[in-house]
């Protein structure tokens, strides 16, 4: 039991963090049509400035710099690309994500090396225990932020001028620009917050019980793609179950290992990507995405 | 090696070139029709002749290449002709490599690890490769006919890291994390590898090398006629019309969901074909030369070809597949290249960051790829004087080569 409700409370903060990435990707998929793929070497990115500059400037200003330093990568990319390529197919442009991210992730990978740099978290590696079970402080401290953050992100989406220029153009582009909202705007503000939302879940992605940044943070974030499939590309909601369900199921496969042995070691790796597929077989557009209807 | 394929892409882009042509300029058909074979035949004759004048490097990587060409095509049915965005490529690959591997190697133990292998010919073990390739995209398909668009591309995904885990789990088929090496090939008693028979011809000794270039050829020559000629015919159009419009294609009597399923079909028999290639041109196979990268790699290949065409696909695949083994060779004449460990880029980081480059300023500029600069520069020098009309026009017709149609991809939203 205790190791049961153990894996729950880790799976919940490692869900947490995925639910980060997810809602990037969700939020760029509404506004620009765009199925980004730079997200993780985005994130890793984020993960990269922040040890690299914790050492000469310190821990907090380097977070805060990581996090403008990821925002605007984000912002130049749609900028300088996937503003350009308005109207194009959705295809095209995941392709056009993906070379960008082979640009960045070669850079960020050629830099590290094999290295594994150390976040110097002014919490550090300890752990916490609440009655008989544990977890790392920085897992704790990871679920309460991205709480805080995804309520602040949902409380914009629907309250603030932002959100409801967001909604209108995902709802219908053409109409809402009618209506005076631009466009290239909401989609540049959709990318700079996918891209500090990516560098905080990096932040906390890095810390115990993972050893540092190292070129594997980059897997971690693809794992957040089932995760925003599964709740549907274009719901927000989605994105924040999807995100739970990967990160628990990932915290049980890992946890009960000795028990799936015949699936493998390490399966725990590779559980997101089943359940998106079990989920995707019954559902086609994820679990609250908007099923197509085709008009003729 | 560039100019050997170009007329590849000539031959491609005929089938949706051919009628613009024929409505538009009626004189220019006879004379063309004379052109392309002879000049088909001449590029053949040059890589029929290539391993008479030509070094090891050249014809090993010539090797690959051809591999990697048979693997472009068969993605770019699938993306390119049929607009189905797949990032499962590296999977199939594997399917088809391990198949090979297990099917023709030999039982026994490499170190601790025991491994199991049925020791029947190779060309058995290349034929159940593309078979089991086949079987493993025909068990995707219904998920893949039931998806639509993005969703399948990152259901795809999955397949990748899924099959990841079962290549180094699986240890007696796969040899685990540390791979096995690959029988070599052999067909009806001759081997493709330095002796067996001991092979002169016109006094160049016929070592694996030049055997497996020829036998790279023949693939890489079926694989692109098989793809052209399905592209030109009832089942090619009813895949083109799928990628425009999926509603369009119903109306006028195409099997949606059977189409799908067929077209991942070949797409992933094609892979396993270039898997076993692939096999056979390293000499063994591990887990990790199957990972996301290549997915993306084969995607980068046939993006920069451009999307639909196949002699376009052949020739990103010449691109993507040979740079890097060209810039190890030649680090130390490449600006900015250096060997491992000097400070320089390393051979592979130069030939990402091209290619990754690549991609975007061919979706930013030239979103027909390389196939579509190679009409258009045909169709400029062909009519001198009135040339910007009809190069408009050719323009047109070429776009149907890329999924740009709103309405086909307006349904993925």
């Amino acid at each position: 039991m205790t190791q049961f409700l153990s894996l729950l409370l880790n799976g919940i903060s490692l869900g947490a963090m995925y639910a980060l990435i997810a809602l990037g990707f969700v939020i760029i998929f509404k506004a620009s049509e765009v199925v980004s793929f730079t997200q993780g070497s985005l994130l890793l990115l984020g993960a990269y400035s922040i040890a690299r500059l914790s050492e000469p400037i310190g821990f907090l200003p380097a977070v805060v710099v990581g996090i403008l330093l990821t925002a605007l990568a984000a912002f130049l990319i749609e900028r300088l690309v996937i503003n350009r390529l308005r109207g194009a197919p959705v295809i095209s442009l995941a392709i056009v994500t993906i070379g960008i991210d082979i640009i960045l992730l070669t850079e960020l990978i050629r830099r590290i090396g094999s290295d594994i740099l150390n976040v110097p978290h002014p919490w550090g590696s300890e752990s916490v225990r609440i009655g008989d079970v544990g977890i790392s402080q920085n897992r704790l401290i990871a679920t309460g932020v991205a709480g805080v953050l995804i309520i602040a992100f949902f409380a914009a989406f629907k309250y603030s001028s932002w959100g409801v220029a967001m909604r209108a153009s995902a709802e219908d582009g053409e109409t809402a620009a009618l209506m005076g909202i631009r466009l290239g705007r909401v989609s540049a503000l959709a990318w700079i917050v996918a891209g500090a939302l990516a560098a905080v879940a990096a932040l906390f992605l890095v810390g115990a019980p993972t050893p540092g940044v190292s070129a594997a943070a980059y897997t971690v974030a693809l794992r957040a793609f089932p995760a925003a499939i599964l709740g549907g590309l274009d719901s927000t909601g989605g994105a924040l179950v999807g995100g739970l369900l990967i990160g628990l199921a990932e915290s049980f496969a890992a946890g009960y290992q000795d028990q799936l042995l015949f699936l493998g070691r390490g399966f725990g790796d590779v559980v997101p990507y089943v359940v998106m597929i079990a989920v995707l077989l019954v559902r086609p557009s994820g679990l609250f995405g908007t099923k197509e209807l085709t008009r003729v | 090696m560039s100019e050997t394929t170009a007329p590849a892409a000539h031959g491609a882009t005929r089938a949706s070139a051919g009628t613009s042509a024929a409505g538009g300029r009626t004189a220019a058909a006879p004379r063309r029709s004379l052109l392309k074979p002879l000049l088909f035949a001449a590029v053949l004759l040059l890589l029929l002749l290539v391993p008479f004048y030509v070094e090891e490097f050249w014809l090993r990587t010539g090797f690959a290449v051809f591999g990697a060409i048979v693997g472009a095509i068969g993605l770019n049915l699938l993306v390119g002709t049929t607009g189905q965005l797949s990032l499962a490529h590296a999977f199939f690959l594997a399917v088809g490599a391990i198949s090979y591997v297990f099917v023709s190697g030999e039982s026994g133990g490499i170190g601790v690890a025991q491994l199991s292998g049925l020791g029947l010919p190779p060309l058995i073990g290349m034929v159940v490769g593309v078979l089991l390739a086949g079987l493993a995209g025909l068990l995707f398909s219904p998920i893949a006919a039931r998806l639509r668009g993005i969703y399948l591309g990152v259901a795809s995904l999955s397949l990748v890291f899924i099959g990841q885990h079962v290549l180094n789990s699986w240890t007696s088929v796969t040899g685990g994390f540390n791979g096995r090496a690959a029988p070599d090939f052999e067909l009806f008693g001759f081997t493709f590898a330095n002796r067996d028979p001991l092979l002169f011809i016109a006094g160049v000794e016929f070592r694996e090398a030049e055997r497996l270039w020829y036998l790279g050829l023949v693939l890489a020559l079926a694989a692109y006629l098989f793809a052209r000629n399905l592209l030109r015919s009832r089942p090619g159009r009813a895949l083109q019309t799928l990628r425009d419009s999926e509603v369009a294609a119903s109306v006028m009597g195409v099997n949606v969901q059977r189409y799908k399923g067929r077209v991942f079909l070949v797409s992933s028999m094609y892979a396993g074909l270039s898997g076993v290639m692939y096999a056979l041109s390293i000499g063994s196979v591990a887990p990790e030369s199957f990972g996301l990268e290549v997915s993306i790699q084969y995607l980068a290949m046939i993006v920069l070809g451009g999307l639909g065409s196949v002699g376009g696909a052949a020739l990103g695949a010449v691109f993507v597949s040979a740079l890097p083994l060209v810039f190890q060779r030649y680090a130390d004449s490449v600006p900015f290249v250096s060997s491992v460990g000097e400070g320089g880029l390393a051979a592979g980081e130069a030939a990402r960051f091209l290619y990754g480059a690549a991609i975007v300023l061919v979706i930013l500029f030239q979103p027909a790829g390389l196939a579509g600069l190679g009409q258009r520069f045909r169709r400029r020098g062909r009519d001198p004087g009135g040339g910007r009309a009809t190069s408009t026009s050719s323009t047109s017709t070429e776009t149907t080569a890329v999924p740009s149609d709103r309405p086909a991809q307006g349904s993925t939203s």
